[in-house]
């Protein structure tokens, strides 16, 4: 993705209306490597190509971009003094934490500076008696459970790559899960953020008690996608351990009785720790790969966690059981023990590698949908399938109604990337259609940006820049994702004619 | 429904005047709630007559109602699914509006486990300070989609926006409650509360006063039952305790006097201040009735990672003074949304 058309503050102005050169570009490139050198030890300055090409892309590789330098801090006060540096000579900065996002949130700038937060990999503190966990952004998200254990605690957002993503890259996204229907995002879960701010300053947003005086910037920054300030460290709330948990595992002959089923369980009272769906093509390509004994010849399967103390779990499953049966279930099993609660589970976590298998690359699309529409937004989602050609397969958070599509194709065969890309925006639609959003837990980052012109309209995506401007009023933090311009949305609607009118008619369109 | 759009419209106008002009507003509800913070001295910005569900599906846990909608009426529908606002908010009296409550950012004993107001907001409508009508979040449980600005609106007292409409995740009832006393000091209720809260109990409540800490259970049956014998105490039966805890109808809380609200880590020790305390939230939301000196109550809070409000009383600064860098950024997020300033000036902040 090019960010060409971009307005380039960093560079020297032009003494006349010749284009800037080449090497005018390379000079203001060897100064700042320079500055930035004298802020960190020189193997902290990446500035050859090859050194820079394992950050050219995050999850969304569809997506690749060199950035200009990457940096590799190791303390507060340098990533201080690199934001100082970059604010006041017009550089923008994208932070990176392990790169493992889906919408391209962390994608480098030719023209840019590529904070790495890396070396933030330390756990501070494990405050047991106040239930929290201090930690620099680049611990890994599983790590604090890790960490947490001994005291019998965790932390409850555990997004499908937590063995990978860092816990200041799930802020920035306000990353989910599949215990996020009872345990809430991570939004749910925070305390406190450090954060650089674009000029470098150290602010705290937060505290270690239940609210914090004046406005709710922890809520603000969460899911902001880097967009308003560089998050230096992170206090997260501990849950105590469940006592105990067990999955059940309902198959059903009919994906639109699997929804009901779905909401039955809700309307029983009970709020399941997880409640996952898959379709059959999902479940045969899992199955082949992890060979967790699902049923293959089912048409949906809910797996449906319940946990607390053993009491309380005894009951909810007897009362699950029994709705899923009288929803129609064609084959019900309970977990026994952890191991087989784990292999219940191990095909859902294998979902995405298990595409692999079947397909050579695969497009995972995030919307969420009121839930009661599932049945009509599958059923359109294997219309479209049909109509574009390409196959799918779809795995759910069915308990909050948000949607992973998995769309097959081959990036060697021309036009077939094209062709996903357009059927996965027309999934987006699908979901804003039924009063649903276009992103349940990726974010927007690069890839969305388009479909933000459709969920939002001028003046509420003018409020975002006006709130983004009161961070950096220059545009200097992660520039171009997120929130598109007047003139994005321009080239968007341009793809999107409704009824012969072209929508933002006041703007000219060469 | 055109009653409403029309209400709407008016509203608008009457900010983008007020914009024009920079005279300020001061919006008002059903007004339970004008006791908190500082008096705003300008026109009333009447959102009462903003009533009514928009929308509620069981199924999806998800209810959006108008702002100026009564809480009580709208607990009232959820109840009769079995649902409820797991915040347990505060009313402060019969004319309390879902806005209102939004605006303020208040929570109830249930906080620590059914999450605070914010935690609940899925969506808002609001009328910016220019007058303009917006939409943000939604109605489903997971959005990602653009800045927060929903989860934003919640404690900001209506200073970035005229609450039009909420939608707010709901929540079953609880299958089975039940509250257990017992006997202790504050130092060993604060103990108490925090070594419970970090085992897997079904904790619903914990707040301690005067020498009793009350315990309140909650979800399915078996499991209230197994936690109860197991915690031990006695079963209290007073049906309307946690009414009163929620509403500062306690003998310590509902009195005239100026009353404190310190928000800390909840196994924090107690702050050395004269005075009578009462402990909500597991020993993370502090009630005190105190002679103390401002500064030091707002010195001692501090000192353990908190702050204090001055909940109910006079005085010249209600809520904790924030840092410099912060107060600037508040203004500029304020700008951002209410350019002249018109919109409860002086409410939070003085300079605000």
């Amino acid at each position: 993705m090019s960010q060409a058309g971009r307005e380039y503050r960093g560079r020297p102005e032009p003494d006349n209306a010749m284009a800037v050169t080449q090497s005018d570009i390379a000079d203001h490139k060897s100064q700042l490597v320079r500055d930035l050198q004298s802020i960190l030890p020189a193997e902290s300055v990446l500035h050859r190509t090859e050194d820079l090409a394992p950050f050219e892309c995050d999850g969304l590789s569809a997506y690749r971009q060199l950035p200009m330098i990457v940096v590799l801090p190791d303390t507060i006060d340098q990533v201080q003094a690199i934001m100082q540096l970059c604010s006041s000579a017009g550089v923008p900065v994208v932070a990176r934490g392990a790169g493992t996002g889906l919408s391209g949130g962390a994608l480098p700038l030719d023209n840019g500076v590529l904070l790495s937060l890396a070396r933030f990999n330390q756990i501070l503190d494990i405050d047991a008696d106040n239930r929290c966990a201090r930690l620099q952004p680049g611990v890994r998200n599983l790590a604090i459970s890790e960490a947490a254990a001994p005291y019998g605690l965790y932390y409850a957002p555990d997004p499908s790559s937590q063995i990978a993503c860092s816990i200041g890259g799930n802020v920035a996204e306000n990353s989910g899960g599949v215990h996020c229907l009872k345990y809430g995002l991570t939004v749910h879960n925070l305390l406190e953020l450090k954060v650089v701010t674009v000029d470098g300053d150290l602010l705290t947003i937060g505290n270690r008690a239940l609210d914090a005086p004046g406005y709710d910037f922890l809520a603000l920054m969460t899911g902001s996608e880097g967009m308003l300030g560089v998050i230096v460290e992170v206090t997260v709330k501990l849950l105590p351990s469940p006592e105990s948990a067990r999955v059940i595992l309902a198959a059903f002959d009919d994906v639109e009785r699997a929804g009901e089923a779905v909401a039955a369980i809700i309307g029983a009272g009970i709020i399941p720790a997880g409640l996952e769906m898959m379709d059959g093509p999902a479940i045969r390509a899992v199955e082949d790969f992890v060979h967790a004994g699902y049923p293959t010849d089912a048409a949906a399967i809910l797996l449906c966690e319940v946990d607390g103390t053993e009491a309380e779990v005894a009951e909810h499953i007897e009362a699950v059981t029994a709705v899923v049966e009288r929803e129609g279930a064609t084959d019900v099993r309970v977990s026994r023990d952890d191991a087989e609660r784990a292999l219940f589970w191990s095909g859902r976590k294998a979902a995405f590698p298990a595409m692999g298998r079947i397909a050579p690359d695969y497009y995972c699309m995030d919307g969420t949908i009121p839930r009661r529409h599932l049945a009509r937004v599958l059923k359109g989602i294997y219309a479209l399938s049909e109509e574009y050609g390409q196959g799918v397969a779809n795995v759910f958070h069915a308990g909050d109604g948000n949607l992973h599509p998995l769309i097959l194709y081959d990036a060697n065969n021309p036009g077939e990337l094209e062709r996903t890309e357009a059927y996965g925006g027309k999934i987006l639609e699908l979901c804003l259609e039924v009063g649903g959003t276009i992103t349940g837990e990726h974010g927007v980052g690069v890839e969305k940006i388009g479909h933000m012109c459709l969920q939002f309209n001028d003046a509420e995506r003018d409020q975002f820049h006006a709130i983004k401007a009161a961070f950096d009023p220059h545009a200097l933090l992660n520039p171009g994702k997120a929130v598109p311009t007047l003139n994005r949305c321009a080239e968007f609607g341009a793809m999107h004619v409704h009824n012969g009118e072209l929508p933002h008619p006041e703007l000219e369109r060469l | 429904m055109t009653g409403t759009e029309d209400l709407i419209s008016a509203l608008r106008e009457r900010v983008a005047a007020a914009n024009e002009r920079s005279t300020p507003l001061a919006i008002r509800g059903g007004g339970t709630k004008a006791f908190l913070g500082h008096p705003v001295d300008g026109a009333f910005l009447d959102v009462s007559a903003l009533t009514g569900i928009v929308d509620y599906q069981p199924g999806e846990l998800v209810v959006t109602a108008r702002a100026g909608t009564r809480l009580a009426e709208l607990e009232t529908v959820l109840a009769e699914q079995g649902q409820m606002l797991s915040f347990e908010p505060p009313h402060f009296g019969a004319d309390a509006t879902l806005g209102g409550t939004i605006a303020a950012g208040l929570s109830g004993p249930r906080r620590p486990w059914g999450g605070a107001a914010r935690d609940l907001v899925l969506g808002t409508r609001v009328i910016n300070g220019r007058g303009e009508l917006l939409h943000f979040g939604g109605d489903v449980m997971k959005n990602v989609a653009g800045y927060d600005v929903s989860r934003l609106m919640a404690g900001a007292h209506g200073t970035l926006g005229v609450l039009v409409s909420v939608s707010l995740k709901v929540l079953p009832r609880p299958a089975a409650e039940t509250t257990l006393v017992q006997q202790l000091d504050a130092t060993t209720a604060i103990n108490r509360m925090n070594e419970l809260a970090g085992k897997p109990w079904p904790l619903s409540g914990a707040y301690w006063e005067a020498g009793e800490l009350y315990l309140r259970l909650s979800g399915a049956e078996r499991a209230v039952d197994a936690a109860r014998d197991a915690i031990g105490g006695d079963v209290d039966n007073d049906p309307d305790r946690w009414a009163r805890i929620r509403e500062l109808q306690t003998p310590l809380t509902a009195g005239a006097e100026p009353l404190w609200r310190l928000s800390v880590p909840p196994a924090a020790p107690l702050a050395d201040l004269p005075g009578d305390w009462a402990l909500d939230w597991g020993g993370a939301q502090r009630w005190l009735v105190t002679s103390a000196d401002a500064n030091d109550i707002r010195t001692a809070a501090e000192r353990t990672g908190g702050h204090a409000t001055l909940f109910r009383g006079d005085g010249d600064a209600r809520f904790h003074p924030l840092p410099e860098a912060m107060q600037k950024l508040h203004q500029r997020v304020r700008k951002s949304m209410d350019p002249a300033g018109i919109l409860n000036p002086g409410r939070l902040y003085a300079e605000l």
